[in-house]
């Protein structure tokens, strides 16, 4: 149903107690809700992934096909996001084609993993110009509770650095091996609530925000990738600050993604 | 059924009787459900059968969109059948597809011939299937799935569903198949049972089959429903199980 | 999918309910037969050739002449004087629709509400996302559920905020004769209304609310442990705050001075003493 609504007191709650530095589920501004990732989820997938924020679940697959290259792109394989934010997920959410929160999710995870350049993709060129691989990244979302579109990348990420080219399968090589993840690029949303910017929203969280704002870095300290969305502005001394935040939480959620512990 | 393609036939039965995995023709894969796993949902369940993973969610009863599908003097109940991109070998485009909608239709009629639709007129009771990982006998994981959402939704129904194929693999009626024998066998036959009467509310096949060979099927089929039943109440029992005698101590 | 239980209903072992002794809770799931010799089929149940089964996953209630099953689950099932909070969802020009977490939304007509409302002008008095406590009126059957604003303790509510438990812990959320609320509100300071739909109402200071709040999450998740009123008490005093502060607190400025409910427990809504056949009936089967 499109007509959930959100008791406006219950958001004005939110917003008071964000004033005072404090969020409904007793986390301070900065805390992410407890993260885990179960690599391997989905047998019949190249790579995969099962992806929780707190009561947010996410699981993501990789497959590999042989293809085409684009023109443009003779020496190069094919790389395709796709997030499916299913009616399964949320009341919020109908069937039916993508919308545009699904479309927006896609390219938002799909812009990191292309900027931090987190495969090679010259590596899944098998014959230039004529033959690649197309690495395409399905994510479907299982439980909303916010902050989708870090869920997705962790997912995302996480599939891909446990994927294995079928290469045997397809008959290309004598053996499959490894996708190489030559960069882990994660991304960190946060929501302005009154003066307070918060990491990691709740549903709740984000209906009361007043803007949200994602910044994706990799291992290497760089910024590759921001979207700002829903109502509401910025600062550039915000977005310095978010930064700032964002590479402190992505290096601990890089760690997750690549097999290890926090 | 077919494809059989450039693809070698596995030997689906051996000398002793044994399918490709082991199991005797009368056996069951292994069935895991866990009901309720879902947040936002209003009942939930998932179901890990032989190598399916199958979740399924329910939403409702509630206000029907689009309306001009409101019932007046039922609930409509709908249903999503839906196979994730990387649940098959070969990469399932996303949306919908003919065979999709053939699915959601017979399971949700199938749920319509069970539940008490009636107690909620205008209203809409919205069952979501997603296979995220498929190996034969996914519309019966995603029935049983349902059925046990549907209770954890506290849906009136008759009764639970349980739900699963009988095929014909080397000439024997096997219960269950996988995919191995989905693919090279000579039938499948899924079927879902209402255990409180005994009767089917969910029938297809495709294959050859003897009406002798049938009515072993059904008899087959039947006895596994009951098997997967147990497992259905036992998922919904370890959910909602009282610690005995806090009702003493509370009152 | 190992983890991950909605609040409400935590595993608890694995029980075969027939090996319970008489006068435990029995919980009964869609189909199953039950002890029903003498018995007419109640609420939850239904009957075929003279056996009456479970149409619901719930609690076995029998109450001579009818045998009933509890809902351990499910969206908040409207009845008759329920008084309940509900988030205004759509104005129309004579009534708002309400979302009451029932299966449908319930219209409140203006003729329902303490205010003397012109045609068209329903907006100037709720809005979208607005909450009330209304009282159920009737249901007819076509589904359509009636509620008025009219009478003591419903109007607007103003401040505070909303927490949402499963509509069937609010037998244990109120507790016997209001206690449980009671409890809270000791401890807390919080003002606390529950709603018969599971919709708790909670006001105070920041702290207060966070506290209240706590607590009733930790009920909602934990309603069918023993223990519980000892833990919910343990919890309040670990996590700090006075005894002292009494049970209510002044209520927040209002712009309807009819509109703030009293601070509940018992006589205020989620308590309805009385009605030992409804669910409503709180304490008794619990």
């Amino acid at each position: 149903m499109t007509n959930e609504v959100t008791a406006e007191i219950r958001t004005a709650h939110i917003l008071d107690m964000a004033a005072e530095g404090k969020r409904l589920d007793g986390r301070g501004p900065d805390e992410y809700r407890p993260i885990s990732i179960e690599p391997g989820f989905v047998a019949t997938a190249d790579g995969s992934a099962l992806v929780r924020i707190g009561e947010t679940a996410v699981v993501s697959g990789i497959k590999l096909e042989p293809g085409k290259p684009f023109p443009d792109t003779p020496n190069a394989g094919v790389l395709t996001t796709n997030a499916e934010l299913v009616p399964l997920s949320s009341p919020m959410f109908e069937p039916g084609p993508p919308q545009p929160g699904a479309i927006e999710v896609s390219r938002v995870v799909d812009r990191a993993i292309r900027a931090a350049e987190a495969i090679d993709l010259t590596r899944l060129c098998v014959t230039p110009g004529e033959k690649s691989w197309v690495c395409y990244v399905d994510i479907h979302v299982l439980d909303h509770a916010g902050n989708l579109i870090d869920a997705a990348m962790l997912a995302g990420v996480s599939a891909l650095a446990h994927a294995t080219v079928p290469a045997k399968r397809f008959g290309i090589a004598e053996s499959d091996y490894p996708l190489d993840l030559q960069h882990v690029p994660t991304e960190c949303t946060f929501v302005r609530l009154g003066d307070t910017i918060v990491v990691d929203p709740t549903v709740d969280e984000e209906q009361a925000a007043q803007g949200r704002l994602t910044v994706a870095t990799d291992e290497l300290g760089r910024v590759v990738a921001m979207q700002k969305g829903l109502v509401g502005a910025f600062s550039p001394d915000d977005v310095r600050d978010v930064v700032r935040r964002a590479l402190v939480h992505g290096d601990r959620m890089r760690v997750l993604a690549r097999g290890g512990r926090a | 059924m077919g494809s059989v393609g450039a693809k070698e036939v596995p030997v689906l039965l051996s000398p002793e009787g044994l399918r490709v995995d082991g199991r005797r023709l009368d056996e069951l894969r292994p069935l895991r459900i866990q009901a309720g796993p879902l947040h936002q949902a209003d009942g939930s369940a998932f179901v890990e059968w032989g190598a399916n993973k199958v979740m399924a969610a329910v939403y409702g009863p509630r206000e029907v969109h689009p309306r001009h599908l409101q019932q007046n003097n039922k609930a409509v109940i709908q249903c999503k059948y839906n196979m994730a991109a990387f649940s098959v070998d070969e990469r399932k485009r996303p949306g919908l597809d003919r065979r999709s909608q053939e699915i959601s239709k017979v399971i949700a009629e199938a749920f319509e011939s069970v539940v008490f639709a009636e107690e909620f007129p205008r209203t809409s009771i919205d069952i979501y299937i997603e296979v995220l990982q498929a190996n034969a006998g996914t519309r019966c994981a995603g029935l049983v799935a349902a059925s046990v959402a549907l209770a954890d939704a506290g849906i009136p129904m008759v009764d639970l569903l349980p739900a699963v194929a009988v095929g014909k693999v080397a000439g024997e009626i096997a219960l269950d198949l996988k995919k191995e024998e989905d693919n090279f066998g000579e039938a499948d036959l899924p079927m879902a049972l209402v255990p409180q009467s005994g009767r089917l509310v969910l029938l297809q096949m495709e294959g050859h089959m003897t009406p002798e060979e049938l009515s072993k099927a059904l008899d087959l089929g039947v006895v596994g429903c009951k098997s997967i039943y147990e497992k259905m109440k036992g998922a919904l029992r370890d959910r909602y199980t009282v610690e005995p005698s806090a009702a003493a101590e509370a009152a | 999918m190992s983890q991950g239980h909605r609040s409400g209903h935590r595993r608890r072992g694995r029980g075969d309910s027939s090996s319970h002794p008489p006068g435990d809770r029995i919980l009964v799931l869609p189909g199953q037969e039950l002890p029903a010799a003498g018995l007419r089929p109640g609420r939850g149940t239904y009957r075929v050739g003279g056996k009456v089964y479970a149409s619901i996953l719930g609690l076995l209630s029998p109450k001579p002449p009818f045998v009933h099953v509890v809902p351990l689950s499910g969206r908040y099932i409207p009845k008759p004087e329920d008084v309940v909070i509900g988030t205004v969802t759509d104005c129309q020009g004579t009534f708002w629709l309400l979302d009451i977490g029932a299966p449908r939304w319930a219209p409140l007509h203006m003729t329902g509400t303490p205010w003397n409302v012109e045609i068209g002008e329903t907006e100037k008095y709720l809005r979208v996302r607005d909450s009330v406590v209304v009282r159920v009126e009737n249901l007819d059957a076509t589904g359509r559920i009636g509620v008025t604003m009219i009478g003591e303790g419903l109007g607007k509510l103003e401040g505070g905020t909303i927490v949402n438990v499963s509509p069937a812990r609010v037998p244990r959320v109120v507790g016997r004769g209001g206690s449980m609320i009671q409890t809270i509100t000791r401890h807390t300071g919080a003002q606390v209304a529950v709603g018969q739909n599971g919709r708790v109402w909670v006001n105070g200071s920041p702290e207060a609310i966070a506290r209240a709040s706590d607590a009733l999450r930790l009920i909602d998740e934990e309603g069918q442990r023993r223990g519980l009123t000892e833990r919910v008490e343990s919890f309040l005093v670990a996590s700090g705050g006075s005894d002292e502060s009494g049970p209510t607190l002044p209520p927040r400025e209002s712009a309807h001075r009819d509109a703030v409910p009293g601070p509940t427990a018992p006589g205020g809504p989620g308590d309805e003493p009385g009605d030992s056949d409804t669910l409503g009936s709180g304490a008794e089967d619990y």
